[in-house]
């Protein structure tokens, strides 16, 4: 039998990895893809508490985690699409302004 | 057997976690990123959450990766490649903010102070319900004010993700 604190570490991990990838990359696909490591950390110290604790409801919170992301994603990748066709670039320090 | 196996799916998640974010091309990071996704279905079926696993594999390493690598490769970025590797304080400073956060959380998590009451959805009566039958119940019932919203949200992107991709007529 697995403990819970193990799953936590592992989800504590995965989420300092992904806050590394946020503060050092530059590309903002690569913190696009941080953020999405981030929300999976999150998932799996959900689904572990869900069993540990006899519930359901972290289960069920995942799945709308899940949803959120898919939403989150598709906007997210409009506005690079259309940022790189204005600007030509993905670097996070060259995109500093709201119009152009 | 059990503990043999998370050891290596945690592992091999953690191994391409690091990979996404130390990786130069993006479609590379990608490849890790689902790499870590299905590992974590791994560990959502050690859990016993079979649903979960499955909707992982489907949405998140289906899905919304395959977006993530369609977008990459709409965009030119071998200029941006030969710039990837920024070293200096920026990274010193990000990997010192993450060993705090991963210090106040092993903290947290070590300090015994996350103790809850156990709920009614014991793993046997889970298994002998059935999984997906269980979480079902529970989204028509219980939750069915959030899961119709979430269609909302659905709709709200895909008109959203449609306006801004598109080309401007004028």
């Amino acid at each position: 039998m697995v403990p819970l604190s193990a799953y936590l570490i592992l989800s504590a991990f995965l989420f300092a990895t992904g806050v590394v990838g946020v503060a050092t990359r530059r590309n903002v696909l690569i913190i696009f893809m941080s953020i999405e490591l981030m929300l999976n950390a999150v998932n799996l110290a959900f689904v572990a508490f869900s069993r540990f604790l006899h519930s359901m409801d972290g289960q069920i919170i995942v799945l709308f985690v899940m949803t959120v992301a898919a939403a989150e994603v598709a906007v997210g990748l409009a506005i690079i699409i259309a940022l790189f066709r204005n600007k030509e670039t993905v670097d996070v320090a060259e995109i500093n302004l709201m119009k152009w | 057997m059990e503990l043999g196996l998370f050891i290596v799916l945690a592992l091999v998640a953690m191994a391409s976690a690091i990979a996404v974010i130390i990786q130069r091309n993006p479609v590379y990071s990608a490849l890790y990123l689902i790499l870590t996704f299905l590992s974590l279905a791994g560990l959502y079926l050690q859990l016993q959450a079979q649903f979960i696993a499955a909707i992982q594999v489907i949405v998140y390493a289906g899905a919304i990766m395959v977006l993530f690598l369609f977008v990459i490769m709409l965009l030119d970025l071998r200029k941006e490649e030969q710039r990837a590797v920024k070293g200096g304080y920026q990274l010193l400073i990000g990997l010192l903010l993450a060993a705090i956060l991963l210090g106040e959380l092993g903290l947290v998590f070590g300090g015994g102070v996350l103790k809850g009451v156990p709920g009614e959805f014991s793993p046997e009566k889970v298994s002998a319900l059935g999984n997906t039958q269980v979480v079902g119940r529970l989204l028509f019932t219980d939750f069915l004010l959030p899961f119709e919203l979430t269609s909302v949200i659905l709709l709200v992107a895909i008109v959203g993700a449609i306006v801004l991709a598109k080309r401007r007529l004028d």
